[in-house]
């Protein structure tokens, strides 16, 4: 018998998956802006903009619920600050501890970031504030150093269940690595769906849909990985859960978009597009309510 | 710096009182559950069912019984936080409410938790649960201001027939491995310590006598810390992120080498 199942779930419910997918989808999309930022055509920008606008709120929204989620959510800023000192609240080997600091100085870089592309297309009146967008030098290096936060906080919630004793949770390493890759999905999926209709045609969105089969491909090894990688414990998957895995994750989140993506139409009449990220979207929801529910009823 | 304190419970001599339970209830002034509405679960005599935020101490009853109860045995045991050497919940804790004292022993400071509860699923035994009342992540404290005021726990103080000693661990381990071998030469050759030594999350500062497997008793048979993830965990993102990154700059940077060649156009 596994040592896992004689521990107490942390009741951890709606508040906290829903977390687990904004903050993927606010790392993500900051992430992706990046990409295209850094290494996009100049046609492209339109949709780094989008994403740093998706970014933002999403950062903002994470930490609502977070705070929500609290049992005494007055003390939110105990995670920073040490309420009897008053010094930096700081815990190397505490992924939570780490995950909270990298979600402030995050939501700092979005913020930038969101206000940098605002200016970039002449929606607020500060033009002098499109400077901090890459190409320029003060822009590259936000958008580098805030990708790197992205990436953080996109993954570091799959550790974050990794560091516990709970079932499931703590029988694989491999948490940290799924959740990265579908919040990188469930994000490309959300910036091909927002797009207007009229970018469509753009290659950038191309080159996005392009990625997002890629990483679909990479999230679908990474599950049957993670499965492989309970052993024994993956038995505690041979109920309702491990039915929601395979058809709503695997199947429909991963597999059917993977199908309409390679479907090849003429784009006025393109609706496996979009209906493929909606899928995609469910999929990573999806995803997160099987590992964060179903580790929480196996006792001992 | 006083001794490193503790307890060591031994079962073969707990008769499932309860007195531990009440005087641990007493002295913290931990509420009843269910508004103090008697509630019985069906499971032996134990009607606390698990340790949890308002219940620091629970008697556990085993029944081993033959089908026709013609043999068998009660196991009973006393059981509370082990106030682990290596303490996971001590690690995860990201307000630092959790701290580890003077005394050795692991207490959380219920005016600096926010209640997250990462404690709760970072214990190996499943023993901090939310207090409803505070709000706050509470487990046993080994009656911290007792033992600042020179006086030893209330639950092993109220143990009528000595099954939970409290003292220095060093003595403690003393004391119980002659016990071990008391039964031994007495004709029970199951009896074992478990947390005693250090194989066990660095040694357990409430450690226990039993006299069957561990998870007989609700115990992890090879509780762990949780931070053994830590590294690998990371290692599998870090290297999730460099791939997806990697596909991300070559993606893109296709995209430019062919984009360069046209003028620039914003769609927006």
């Amino acid at each position: 018998m596994s040592s896992t199942v004689f521990t107490a779930p942390p009741e951890w419910h709606w508040l906290v998956i829903l977390y687990f997918f904004v903050g993927g989808l606010a790392g993500g999309c900051f992430f992706l802006a990046v990409l295209i930022d850094l290494f996009g055509g100049v046609d492209d920008r339109p949709l780094a903009r989008l994403g740093y606008y998706v970014a933002f709120p999403a950062v903002v929204l994470s930490g609502l619920l977070l705070i929500a989620d609290l049992r005494v959510p007055t003390r939110f800023w105990h995670m920073l600050i040490a309420s009897n000192t008053l010094r930096p609240m700081f815990k190397t080997y505490s992924p939570m501890s780490l995950g909270s600091w990298a979600l402030f100085v995050f939501g700092a870089f979005t913020l930038v970031a969101f206000l940098a592309a605002l200016a970039d297309a002449g929606r607020v009146p500060w033009r002098g504030l499109a400077r901090l967008r890459p190409p320029g030098v003060v822009g590259v290096i936000i958008a580098s150093v805030g990708g790197g936060f992205a990436f953080f906080v996109a993954g570091y919630t799959g550790v974050l269940l990794a560091v516990t004793n709970r079932p499931i949770w703590s029988d694989t390493p491999l948490l940290g690595l799924n959740f990265l890759a579908s919040a990188t999905s469930t994000s490309a999926a959300l910036l091909i769906l927002l797009a207007p209709r009229r970018w469509w045609t753009l290659p950038g969105l191309h080159a996005l849909k392009r990625f997002d089969s890629i990483v679909l491909a990479l999230e679908l090894l990474a599950i049957v990985a993670l499965v492989l990688s309970l052993g024994s414990m993956a038995r505690a998957w041979l109920n309702v859960w491990g039915a929601l895995l395979a058809v709503g994750v695997v199947g429909l989140g991963i597999v059917v978009p993977l199908v309409l993506h390679a479907r090849a139409r003429p784009v006025e009449r393109d609706l496996t597009t979009p209906v493929a990220a909606v899928l995609v979207l469910l999929g990573g929801f999806l995803f997160r309510v099987v590992i964060v529910l179903s580790a929480q009823g196996i006792r001992a | 710096m006083p001794p490193a304190m503790g307890f060591f419970t031994d079962t073969t001599v707990c008769i499932g009182c309860k007195a531990c339970e009440v005087a641990c209830k007493e002295w913290n002034q931990l509420p009843a559950a269910h508004g103090g509405a008697g509630t019985l679960s069906g499971d032996s005599y134990d009607n606390t069912r698990r340790l949890d935020g308002i219940h620091w101490r629970h008697v556990k009853f085993v029944e081993q019984f033959t089908p026709d109860r013609g043999e068998g045995r009660w196991l009973l045991m006393s059981d509370v936080c082990k106030h682990c050497v290596r303490a996971g919940c001590l690690e995860v804790c990201p307000t630092g409410a959790i701290i580890r004292t003077e005394f050795d022993t692991v207490v959380i400071q219920s005016d600096v938790c926010n209640g997250c509860r990462d404690c709760i699923a970072a214990c190996p035994f499943g023993v901090i649960e939310i207090n409803p009342v505070s709000g706050t992540a509470q487990k046993c404290t080994l009656c911290y201001d007792r033992l600042q005021a020179g006086l030893e726990p209330a639950c092993s103080k109220a143990c009528p027939t000595a099954s939970i000693r409290f003292g220095p661990i060093a003595d403690l381990k003393t004391l119980a491995a002659a016990r071990v071998e008391q039964l031994h030469g007495r004709g029970e050759p199951r009896a074992y310590l478990y947390g005693a030594d250090e194989k066990v999350l660095g040694g357990l500062n409430a450690f226990f006598l039993l006299v069957d497997k561990p998870e007989v008793y609700g115990l992890p048979p090879d509780p762990k810390i949780p931070s053994r993830n830590l590294g690998p965990g990371s290692l599998w993102s870090v290297l999730g992120a460099v791939v997806i990154g990697l596909v991300g700059v070559f993606n893109f940077r296709s995209r430019r080498v062919r984009s360069d060649a046209r003028p620039e156009r914003e769609a927006a």
